[in-house]
């Protein structure tokens, strides 16, 4: 029983060692090609983009959200705002309201039926040549989006550019430790991008060719998480996503761990359920990275830190029985329990040397993706907080939406 | 279309991994190594001092205790004790660990009649245990009787604790095995004052034998002196 399990645990180090390695030699081989542009470009020509923004009870921030769409540097005549109030109960609509008066600002007001619905709604009614969305509690960097714009000038076969997007402001330790975790996830797309295996387009500003949906169809629930959905499905059918990196959109990010949890739930439960849709693709080359690195690795991730959970809190529980065992034979002891350090007892198995270069590789991804995002502070303390709260918390989030997948219970948007 | 399968690139990054994997094996049995090495460094200082207080006790009996003090006691018998429990859980049951485990055994063995004459000797304060225990099979009494005595250790320094992993395979050890009459269905077993005790002993039983040990001692001292006038 003992080998099996170290034999598993092995296994799931060497994997996890192998994505690690994969990523930073992806990185080693691309990173001539990771520009940052400062200040504003120029493209040779400006075409059509809608942006539409889906509201649900978001009055605190969508205004915010609108203003700064309005400040994006790109001509005013070729793009288009629709703001969409998908049956908000709060004073969203009249917030939407008070932008009526702006001529490329469209309002639309429907019952309430889910984020892809209003999408749908605004893709109905676009005419444009590119689509986007904003998520009504991000706000996007002025040149967000000529940046965007610049990547399909370049590139015809890019069908989809997703941008980086930055925790706004963060306030608390929970926040703080999102922050990092999206830096670290700047410098995961942009490497994912390189692959051709990015298997999400954000809600914040992922900027489409309108014929994505013309040629694959509408937004579909996608286990509530549509944005993922629509990347599988333009990757199944070898439409290029990229990222660009230097499109900064700023998002807000839950203040508390019940609402972090419910929203990663969201995403892991996402993940798992498009997969299991998407299991058709799984391991086939001819669907590319996609499908033989990037969906495998996520899968691997979810087993090893399940995994590892059960393992750290067998241990707790065996530590406590121990502890039990040790007060009813000797009660507190008479032993002094004098600490005496000898590096004899300093575990030099071979395990403990890959996950040491494990975390030195996750920590080189926090600290260029934050390099990548122009914080200020790439030594941040900030990531004293990501480890513990990601890895206190996150074991639950997985095995709740693995558990929720078991018994097909769907999990709530917030 | 966009196809971006590179198989040479996923086989080099095999290939990667399982270098780091390799060097991760190599450095870990570079500091396997030298534990092992500072393990037999220190079971050398234990045969140099036991060998030392044999001679000196040899040398010296005729004529006085005096110079016999705690020098004969070595302290690193316990702190080897720990570290090789240690190396066999962590470094696995290698034939370096079953080989320094048997030379540890030995030791002990010389250590406990040694101490056991000195103290009969000059009257030096002292209590026995030899304690049988097993590492082939699951024996959960076993580190408890583990945690009983190393707590009965620290109250009295006094107390000496010899243990013997049953499975040891050496004829010393199996001659103890055969004077005790111990079998292996019945560990953990402890020997103090010549009583053989088997199954889990509590900390309160041991407490009362080791006192009497105390006594009984001093009562031979007590005679011994008597004798003497």
């Amino acid at each position: 029983m003992a080998s099996i399990t170290g034999s598993i645990f092995y296994i799931l180090v060497f994997l996890s060692v192998y994505v690690q390695v994969f990523f930073f030699v992806t990185f080693l081989e691309n990173r001539k090609k990771i520009i940052t542009r400062n200040g504003k470009i120029k493209l040779k020509s400006y075409p059509t983009v809608t942006i539409a923004v889906p509201c649900w009870n978001e009055e605190k921030t969508v205004e915010k959200t609108i203003r700064s769409l309005m400040k994006l540097n790109y001509p005013k005549d070729k793009i288009k705002f629709f703001l969409i109030n998908d049956g908000s109960t709060d004073g969203t609509l009249s917030v939407l309201n008070s932008f009526k008066k702006y001529p490329n600002i469209k309002i639309f007001d429907k019952e309430n039926g889910g984020k892809f619905t209003a999408l749908n709604l605004a893709l109905k009614n676009a005419d444009s040549e590119f689509f986007g969305c904003l998520d009504a509690d991000s706000f996007a960097d002025s040149e967000s989006l000529i940046r965007i714009m610049s990547y399909f000038e370049n590139d015809k076969e890019v069908m989809a550019v997703a941008p980086s997007v930055v925790v706004d402001n963060p306030k608390n330790f929970i926040q703080k430790a999102q922050k990092v975790d999206y830096n670290m996830g700047v410098y995961f797309k942009k490497m994912l991008g390189f692959l051709g295996a990015i298997n999400v387009t954000p809600g914040p500003l992922t900027v489409f060719r309108k014929k994505v949906f013309d040629n694959l169809g509408p937004y579909k629930h996608g286990h509530n998480t549509e944005d993922m959905e629509i990347a599988y499905r333009m990757q199944k059918n070898h439409y290029k996503i990229d990222h660009c990196n230097d499109a900064y959109v700023y998002t807000n990010t839950p203040a508390t761990v019940k609402k972090l949890y419910k929203q990663r739930l969201r995403w892991i439960y996402g993940f798992i359920n498009n997969t299991i849709d998407y299991k058709n693709v799984l391991f086939k080359k001819k669907y590319g990275n996609f499908a033989v690195f990037t969906l495998p690795m996520g899968i691997i991730s979810i087993v090893s830190v399940s995994y590892l959970f059960g393992k750290i809190v067998y241990n707790f529980f065996n530590f406590i029985y121990t502890k039990l065992i040790q007060f009813k034979l000797i009660g507190f002891g008479f032993k002094s329990s004098t600490f005496n350090f000898d590096p004899f007892f300093i575990n030099t198995q071979s395990f403990i040397f890959l996950i040491i270069l494990v975390y030195c590789l996750v920590v080189f991804a926090i600290l260029f993706g934050s390099k990548m995002t122009k914080e200020k502070k790439i030594f941040s303390m900030n990531t004293l907080y990501f480890f513990p709260v990601f890895g206190f918390i996150a074991p639950f989030w997985l095995l709740k939406a693995v558990f929720n997948t078991i018994i097909n219970r769907k999990p709530s948007w917030r | 279309m966009n196809n971006n399968f590179d198989w040479k690139k996923y086989l080099i990054v095999f290939l990667i991994t399982v270098g780091l994997f390799v060097t991760a094996s190599y450095v870990s049995n570079y500091f396997g190594e030298q534990k092992i090495n500072q393990l037999k460094s220190i079971q050398d200082q234990i045969a140099i001092d036991i060998l030392s207080s044999e001679t000196q006790f040899s040398l010296l009996s005729e004529l006085s205790c005096k110079n016999i003090s705690d020098s004969v006691y070595s302290p690193e018998l316990d702190e080897l004790g720990n570290k090789l429990e240690w190396s066999q859980k962590n470094l696995g049951i290698t034939e370096e660990v079953t080989y320094l485990k048997k030379y540890y055994a030995l030791l002990q063995i010389k250590d406990y009649l040694l101490a056991k004459k000195i103290s009969a000797r000059c009257g030096v304060k002292s209590a026995f245990i030899l304690y049988f225990y097993t590492t082939a099979e699951n024996c959960s009494l076993c580190e408890q009787e583990s945690m009983v005595l190393g707590e009965l250790r620290a109250k009295y320094p006094e107390l000496r604790v010899y243990s013997f992993d049953y499975s040891t395979d050496l004829s010393a050890v199996n001659s103890m095995l055969q004077i005790y009459k111990i079998k292996d269905t019945a560990l953990p077993a402890l020997v103090i004052n010549d009583n053989v005790l088997t199954g889990l002993q509590k900390l309160e039983d041991l407490d009362a034998r080791i006192k009497e040990s105390f006594k009984l001692q001093e009562k031979v001292e007590g005679d011994s002196k008597n004798n003497v006038k």
